[in-house]
């Protein structure tokens, strides 16, 4: 029993320093996206000929709108996942990629926009070439998020132990809020910037 | 519930659920999870990667003593490098270049903090392991293919990277500029993009492990000043190494994707290149953004590793623990806004500059804290001079005269002349380079018995340790007076220009310290890679110290305690306190066995605990002792 004890006690110690891993994951990650801006606004303070100069694609305004719905529907999938209702778990987590996939695929509308308007990656305006880079590297970090839903929804549909789904979702949820967030720093950011 | 009251002898450890796990060669050896593992597997690949750019400097060092000389054999092993005996221009730069690398990152990040926040940080909080084992290995295999780019570079046939280790652009990102431009700059970034990845990984482990996992009693203010070094280096490392892989992204657009972030009005070899509008100044802000807080990830562990070493061996507490810690906390704050005094010479406006230099010059207040406590440790203390005491003193030493020079080279004004000559060369291969091996060194002499469960050989420690010590300042002092005379640093050739000439003796009295104390390594690899099978056996506690990775048994096993984790009841520094009948007391030994030495003040206001000990002195006609 005392072993039990001991081992159980050592799972809660180590999960919660997995959890807090992943704090310190987007504090890294943030601070990948805090050296961009603070190169966009250096950048940027080097000339009149620069900035973004253009008004931001409205692809911008429903990749939004999907990932914060996406975030929502997350969250109704952690519960459900905290509720033991495995259906509704999954049915929420379904959603939740497809509406991951509908931001990927409006960000890369919002690149032909922007290519339309002749405003190309490679720009002697590096400005205009940042806000390729924010959303690309934004978008990179939205593919890991994809894996690990999939990896969550493969979890469920196996099952695994509740214990075990209940802490993977914990873990997921966090990071696609984190996801969501990230894109409406991003997006303020420009704005500001516009 | 009979199973309550067990006695946890090292009879018994097979009773814990860590040791089912049928180990293979694989499992054990390569793809470990076991911290004291993969520490060793740092270690080891580190020391050959501080051999490797070691050899490299040795042959740059001969360019730059004997310029007009041939030397056959360099052909015969560099080929077409060294055509004639002779090292070429492009190749000279490419050595500079690898050598700053591999030291910097490879040798004294990775092998100095990976080796020893996982060896110590599980052992020194007592825990059983790191808080993710797999992200643990994944960070050395991460590492370790870093390695193996950066050396493949050398076997590719325009050569490796040679734009220095600070890879400003345009030379590293405009592919076409010189040789080292091409494939083996795209190399140079890969490896350093996995570098990243496993420092992150890692450091994010040393945070979460040490915030997480300390076993009963081991509040923050009872961690060894290793593990507050660990602590903060890793904390370090996380803000600024992703940083770096903005930097290097927007770098590796402009070499790949024809942007124009960083490169403008660049004409290469008669040809006007289409990239407009970018500031390689940006470069340098995101690159020393990271370049600066990593000398500190370099030197923060040394400090970490030498302040136990000194306490341990002086017989006495380490001087102002509060003060080493804020010291510590102080630099790592302000290693984030100092990253400008490189940048003194790029046109920066004078304001921003004055504001970069005061905070600079700031820095010298923690790390001059740091350096008297050290001395105040070693005063009148009872001081046993083992290889490892003796590279700690080293350690300080180059810590005192390289840290002097920073306050030169750290005034805006003094900087103008001094900015890119050996001066600098001078003061960081004291302050960063020689002090950080030194402490590597240090923890290498006193924690292998830990490692290894073997002792290494004293003699051949002093012998290595003179001769290093000695060569290593015979190799840079005189380079401060160059500095000071204007010679540049990266110069394939510097003595041809005639108001050079006269340094000439100079540098060759330079390439012969350094080929000898580079020899002098020799007797430190036989002797760490011999004693790992015919060293004496080591003794569970050979120093007599404090610290919780002593109370387990030399044997290694996954898990690291056979029973349970001791629990800590006093900080680490209870070296020869008045009272006791030996020099020193364990962490985990509670107060109520050392009776005859308490102080009231040890119970931190636990007034019972001071009614019984207050009871006990009276008992045995002792007196209360306290300092408040």
């Amino acid at each position: 029993m005392d072993k039990m004890m001991d081992s159980n006690e050592q799972l809660v110690q180590s999960r919660k320093a997995k959890k807090f891993n992943l704090w310190l994951g987007m504090i890294g990650m943030f601070m990948m996206f805090a050296a961009l801006s603070s190169g966009f606004i250096v950048y940027t303070a080097s000339g009149i000929d620069k900035g973004i100069k253009t008004i931001l694609p409205y692809a911008f305004i429903y990749s939004t709108v999907a990932i914060v719905l996406s975030s929502a529907a997350m969250h109704l999938a952690y519960t459900a996942a905290k509720a033991g209702q495995l259906g509704r778990q999954k049915l929420m987590l379904l959603i939740t990629i497809a509406l991951g996939i509908v931001f990927f695929v409006s960000q890369i509308n919002a690149w032909s926009t922007l290519i339309d308007r002749g405003i190309y990656f490679q720009n002697p305006n590096a400005s205009q070439s940042f806000i390729y880079v924010f959303t690309w590297l934004h978008l990179m970090h939205i593919i890991a998020g994809l894996i690990v839903l999939l990896r969550c929804y493969m979890g469920a549909a196996r099952p695994i132990s509740t214990d075990k789904n209940q802490f993977r979702m914990e873990i997921a949820t966090i990071f696609w809020h984190f996801l969501d967030l990230l894109w409406i720093y991003i997006y303020v950011f420009l704005l500001l910037n516009q | 519930m009979s199973t309550t009251v067990i006695s946890h002898g090292a009879a018994d450890h097979d009773s814990h659920d860590h040791h089912h796990h049928h180990e293979t060669f694989l499992t054990k050896y390569v793809f470990s999870q076991d911290h004291k593992m993969i520490a060793k597997q740092f270690l080891i690949t580190g020391i050959i990667m501080a051999v490797f750019a070691m050899v490299l400097s040795i042959l740059f060092r001969i360019q730059i003593a004997w310029p007009d000389a041939e030397f056959p054999i360099l052909e015969v092993f560099l080929g077409k490098w060294a055509e004639g005996g002779r090292i070429k221009p492009e190749f000279f730069l490419s050595l500079v270049t690898i050598h700053g690398t591999m030291m910097v990152f490879f040798v004294l990040t990775a092998g100095l903090s990976g080796t020893f926040s996982n060896l110590l940080i599980p052992y020194q909080i007592g825990a059983r392991d790191m808080a993710s084992p797999l992200m643990n290995m994944l960070s050395y295999w991460f590492f370790f293919v870093a390695c193996i780019i950066m050396i493949a570079s050398f076997f590719i046939e325009s050569g490796p990277a040679s734009a220095g280790w600070t890879i400003y652009p345009p030379l590293s990102a405009v592919p076409t500029a010189i040789a080292g431009s091409g494939l083996g700059m795209t190399l140079w970034l890969a490896s350093m993009v996995l570098f990243i990845a496993s420092q992150v990984l890692g450091g994010t482990n040393y945070v979460s492990t040490i915030l997480n996992m300390r076993t009963k009693g081991m509040d923050l203010w009872k961690m060894p000043l290793t593990i507050w070094a660990f602590f903060l280096t890793a904390i370090v490392g996380l803000l600024s190494f992703p940083v770096l892989v903005s930097a290097v992204v927007l770098l590796i657009f402009d070499r790949s994707a024809g942007t124009s972030f960083y490169l403008s009005d660049l004409v290469v070899g008669g040809q006007i290149l289409p990239n407009e509008g970018g500031s390689p100044i940006l470069f340098q802000h995101l690159f020393w953004f990271l370049g600066h807080p990593e000398v500190y990830i370099v030197v923060m562990p040394a400090l970490g590793l030498t302040s136990e070493v000194i306490s341990t061996n002086a017989r006495k507490p380490i001087f102002g623990y509060h003060a080493m810690v804020y010291s510590l906390v102080g630099i790592t704050v302000l290693s984030f806004i100092v990253w400008g005094h490189h940048m003194f010479v790029t046109g920066m406006s004078p304001f921003l500059g004055g504001v970069f230099m005061i905070t600079t010059l700031i820095i010298a207040v923690p790390s001059a804290v740091k350096a008297f406590n050290y001395i105040a440790t070693l005063w009148r203390g009872n001081i046993r001079f083992t290889p490892a005491m003796m590279f700690a003193i080293g350690m300080v030493s180059f810590f005192v005269s390289g840290g002097v020079t920073g306050i030169f080279l750290g005034n805006a004004a003094l900087d103008i002349n001094l900015h890119d000559t050996y001066f600098v060369v001078a003061h960081f291969h004291l302050v960063m380079g020689s002090a950080s091996i030194f402490g590597m060194l240090c923890g290498v002499y006193h924690w292998y018995p830990k490692m290894f469960g073997r002792m290494m050989d004293e003699r051949l420690g002093y012998l290595h340790f003179w001769m290093t010590f000695i060569g290593a300042y015979l190799v840079f002092f005189p380079m401060h007076f160059m500095g000071i005379d204007g010679v540049p640093r990266r110069y394939y050739s510097f003595t041809d220009f005639p108001f050079m000439e006269k340094w000439v003796s100079v540098n060759i009295l330079v390439t012969w310290a350094a080929i000898i104390s580079a020899l002098a390594q020799v007797a430190f690899l036989w002797n760490f890679f011999s004693s790992i099978w015919l060293g004496k056996r080591a003794p569970q506690n050979p120093w007599n110290s404090n610290t919780l990775e002593w109370t387990t048994p030399v044997e290694h096993f996954h898990g690291n305690w056979p029973g349970e984790i001791p629990e800590v009841h006093r900080w680490p520094y209870d070296y020869s306190k008045p009272g006791h009948d030996e020099d020193f007391i364990p962490q985990h030994i509670p107060y109520s066995q050392t009776m005859s030495s308490n102080h009231l003040h040890d119970f931190e206001g636990d007034e019972e605990a001071i009614r019984i000990q207050k009871a006990w002195n009276k008992e045995n006609d002792r007196e209360d002792v306290t300092f408040h």
